[in-house]
């Protein structure tokens, strides 16, 4: 059974605000169909929903690959955005640099990476100044 | 105590919600920045907020709350209403501030 994986793609609009957080919704409603325990859940929604809303708010949105094995559940969120000039700093809880308007409506809190961090068991961001930039989180499903 | 009873008992507001009205609360978190509370809200708890627009059905959905509680007197958005009856996500709405609603909400459970 160790080989059998379940992947998902999603398209994410980077202008629609509105429907961000749909992909998240929609593999959690798969991971729970699957019988996966909240625990693990939790950490996939949270981390996910972070990045995904990244994407949308900071990157003009992208892809989401969504791969799930028995051990364990792989996301990858890539975009074409302006890219990330320190991650370090990106990584800092407080550092945002949100525009008003979205920080009015409750983003912004400089919260979103460092959450990515204490959620997923593995996360690796890697970026490029006018390319864009990649989020792959991977949570591991004990044995 | 579930849902149903707090909005009895607190008299509060019932802009959406159906069968969800039936679940338990087990406690709560006050917070209007969306990333603190994916990160702090737990299954269950009652969700108290100033934030109305749109973007918290999405966060409702993910960390599981048993409800939103728009305090102050805010209205949400339209189109956040639609979403959370498509989401099956109970709004409720009441002229308490946070403290107060915490205040009676923990006393109640
Ligand atoms: N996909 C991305 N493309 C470009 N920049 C990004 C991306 N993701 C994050 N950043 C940059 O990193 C900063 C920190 O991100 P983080 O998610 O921690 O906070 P935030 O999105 O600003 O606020 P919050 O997530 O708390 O609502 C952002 O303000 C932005 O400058
Ligand atoms: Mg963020």
């Amino acid at each position: 059974m160790t080989d059998e994986i379940l992947s998902l793609n999603y398209q994410v609009n980077g202008s629609d605000l509105q429907s961000a957080g749909v992909a998240s919704s929609d593999v959690k409603k798969v991971l729970r169909k699957l019988g996966v325990s909240p625990e693990i859940i939790r950490k996939v929604a949270i981390s996910m929903y972070e990045a995904e809303i990244n994407m949308v708010i900071h990157a003009n949105g992208g892809t989401i690959d969504v791969s799930i094995s028995p051990e364990q559940i792989k996301v990858v969120l890539a975009d074409n955005g302006p890219g990330i000039a320190n991650i370090d700093l990106a990584m800092k809880e407080g550092y945002s640099t949100a525009p008003q308007t979205i920080r009015e409506m409750g983003f912004g809190a400089g919260m979103g990476l460092p959450n990515i961090k204490k959620y997923a068991d593995i996360m690796n961001i890697t970026s490029e100044l006018g390319k864009g930039t990649t989020v792959e989180i991977i949570v591991n499903i004990p044995q | 105590m579930t849902v149903k009873e707090v909005v009895k008992a607190l008299n509060l507001e019932c802009l959406t919600g159906g069968e969800e009205l039936d679940r338990e609360v087990n406690g709560g978190y006050c917070g209007d920045l969306l990333s603190w509370v994916m990160s702090k809200a737990q299954s269950g708890n009652a969700w108290i907020t100033i934030m109305s627009n749109i973007n918290i059905v999405a966060v409702a959905v993910l960390t599981d709350v048993s409800c939103i509680i728009l305090c102050e007197d805010v209205t949400p958005e339209e189109d956040c209403i639609q979403k959370a009856e498509e989401q099956g996500v109970v709004i409720l709405k009441s002229s308490m501030s946070a403290f107060e609603l915490a205040n009676k909400i923990g006393n109640l459970i």
